[in-house]
């Protein structure tokens, strides 16, 4: 098991080394003069050659990927001009904007987009599970029909397109509530849950669907096998069947599969949070590219690829523990 | 009286057994496939004629008519329906007064062209990569699985973000898109490929094919190629809607096609602002994508059912879905 986790570790490392490799090159070779960027629109050259000095950019590619893997493990120092600023071990650079530390403003942010995720992940298991599960059990009727269709509208839909329409009819035709407009949960956790209402039921419903597909077929692979057959031959009442046998199969690989979303959602659910308006990591992204401010994309990219490739990780040992026939190795 | 050369007479009726005959004709039986089918070909044909339809109903995308937008009332449409009229028959865009039947027309050439666009270069690279991982010795094999899985646990949506932001303004959009999308999700397609090679390569017709002399890419092409073709159109079936949701959800995010080209994501952008004034442009481009998507999935289902019978209703194992969200 520790040897299982050791080596997965050591591969994961590997590829987030991979990563940022490719993503620094991208980001930081191919496109125009990154000095200029920093600078901003209205810089003369000797300005720029200042920024430029300032940055590192005048030492070669690969120094440069050095000096930023060192600010990752040990912290870096930045010339300010006036005095030096020392940004602290896992520094991923300062962004262009306003030499905010990237690092800093990636924790400031990932407390939204954790209260978007965790909430709609609730929302998800719940409605996922359940109507799998429903559709299952209820096969060749009614029902299962209607519930095919939804959710096979449910995962073909674009999550703001649910989003708009929840929006349109909630908060401008009905008024059952108003607009959203993000608190964080230290502020006032009532208006906070209020707010989050929408993004929740938006993206929790938008997922469901595909855990609703999920839930569907593994616990009708489950019903399938012979120690089910058995069970009811030694007539196991079929809620039993279902509640304690059945579940028990249909339930790690949802599990596997959450962790992983909820992996890829610590990059930020962007379509969500742009759409409600949520600070979190998505819309931070976002707000990046439109100023291009590189600093503050690749730490959002290589963060994200952090968050998938440990959640890979905590799926497959989930699924190990939830499912014993499972070998690790 | 019959002698032993003589071939059967065909019986009438007896339906044609090539596996491409066998699968239209399941592919028949089902209405729901049928329905998305013409949906989709209405879709196609209308994108196709756009400056023709646009010429028959007088307008273009881009022509603004400040005198049908009420500027006392932030601008939006004089009359009912997002104002429509003869002249304009799904009314115009708020705002601008832009023809918005033209506009929507326009939209759905982008929307097609890319994801039609970023599929085949989706499977292009899918092919050669998973034929070369198939083909290939131990060491190509473990390195190019490694580079798929990098790319399939790779965030889509924020990379692809990303990589708009670097490349300059004035690289064409539309191409842009495809490239984007193309190279970021060719993983999955890789895989199936690699997969179903490695189960012919042991089969004795390619073995043949090998024994008589052929080199390992003329064995490819003429042997490994078309038993492929199957699985492969299957999973592009998939790739067709899930690209169609990026290119969207891009240009909502104002990252996608510039302005003026007209996108459907975009103008679902700007109608957050008209929900109660003008709702007509709310619903138009969101039900237009919710259904050409859906018609989509619908046929994808559809064509994967008919091409393999015992895949239906199984999920695709191996090959994760990217979900935009």
């Amino acid at each position: 098991m520790t040897r299982y986790v050791l080596k997965r570790l050591a591969g994961a490392a590997l590829v987030l080394l991979a990563l940022s490799v490719l993503v620094y090159a991208l980001f930081y070779i191919a496109p125009g003069d990154p000095a200029r960027l920093a600078c901003g629109e209205r810089c003369n050259p000797e300005q720029i050659a200042q920024v430029r000095e300032q940055l590192g950019l005048n030492e070669s590619v690969f120094t440069q990927f050095l000096h930023f893997l060192q600010g990752v493990f040990a912290g870096r120092d930045y010339s300010t001009g006036t005095g030096v600023l020392h940004c602290e071990a896992p520094c991923l650079g300062l962004s262009y904007q306003n030499d905010q530390q990237v690092t800093e403003l990636v924790l400031e942010r990932l407390g939204a987009t954790a209260s978007l995720a965790l909430g709609a992940m609730v929302i998800w298991l719940v409605v996922g599970i359940g109507t799998g599960l429903l559709s299952a059990l209820r096969r060749g009727g009614l029902t299962e029909r209607t519930l095919t269709v939804l959710t096979l509208a449910g995962t073909g839909t674009p999550v703001f397109i649910l989003g708009l329409l929840l929006l349109m009819a909630v908060c401008a035709y009905l008024q059952w509530l108003p607009f959203p407009t993000y608190v964080p949960l230290g502020e006032d956790p009532e208006q906070w849950a209020w707010n989050m209402l929408l993004p929740w039921l938006t993206l929790g419903f938008f997922e469901s669907a595909k855990y609703a597909r999920l839930t569907r077929s593994s616990t009708l692979e489950t019903l399938a096998e012979d120690h089910i057959r058995t069970f009811r031959a030694y007539g196991v009442g079929e809620r039993s069947v279902v509640t304690r046998h059945a579940l028990r199969g249909a339930v790690p690989p949802v599990i596997a599969l959450s962790a992983i979303d909820l992996g890829t959602m610590f990059g930020g659910a962007v379509l969500t949070e742009s759409l409600f308006g949520i600070p979190g990591l998505g819309k931070t992204l976002i707000d990046g590219v439109r100023h291009v401010d590189l600093p503050v994309v690749v730490g959002i990219v290589l963060l994200t690829g952090v968050a998938v490739v440990l959640a890979n990780v905590v799926a497959d040992l989930l699924y190990a523990l939830a499912d014993r026939r499972v070998a690790l190795t | 009286m019959t002698t032993l050369t003589d071939t059967p007479a065909p019986v009438a009726g007896t339906p044609a057994t090539g596996p491409a005959r066998q699968a239209w004709r399941r592919l028949r039986t089902r209405p729901a496939a049928l329905a998305s089918a013409a949906v989709l070909l209405l879709l196609v044909a209308l994108a196709l004629a756009a400056p023709l339809l646009a010429a028959l109903a007088g307008q273009d995308p881009n022509t603004y008519h400040d005198d049908l937008v009420d500027s006392a009332r932030g601008g939006v449409p004089y009359g009912a329906f997002g104002g429509a009229s003869t002249d304009h028959w799904l009314g115009v865009e708020p705002g601008t007064g832009r023809d918005l039947f033209v506009r929507l027309l326009y939209g759905a050439r982008i929307s097609l062209l890319v994801a039609v666009g970023a599929t085949v270069v989706q499977v292009l690279l899918g092919l050669l990569v998973g034929l070369a991982a198939g083909l290939g010795n131990r060491w190509i094999d473990a390195t190019l699985g490694r580079i798929t899985d990098v790319f399939l646990a790779l965030p889509f949506l924020v990379l692809a973000i990303a990589l708009t932001a670097v490349v300059p303004r004035d690289f064409p959009r539309p191409l842009l898109l495809i490239l984007v999308i193309g190279l970021l999700g060719w993983a999955g397609t890789s895989r199936i490929v690699r997969a179903q090679t490695l189960t012919l390569k042991g089969l004795d017709f390619v073995a043949a094919s090998r024994l008589a002399g052929s080199g390992r890419w003329r064995t490819a092409r003429r042997e490994l190629l078309p038993s492929l073709a199957a699985p492969v159109i299957t999973y592009a079936a998939i790739l067709v809607p899930t690209n169609i949701v990026v290119e969207a959800s891009l240009s909502f995010l104002g990252v996608g096609v510039t302005p003026p080209t007209p996108s459907w994501g975009q103008m679902l952008s700007t109608a957050q602002t008209w929900f109660r004034a003008d709702p007509a442009y709310v619903l138009l481009p969101a039900g237009l994508l919710f259904t050409t998507v859906l018609a989509f999935t619908v046929l994808g289902d559809a064509v994967r059912t008919a091409l393999d019978p015992r895949e239906a209703g199984r999920l695709g194992v191996g090959t994760r879905k990217e979900t935009s969200r």
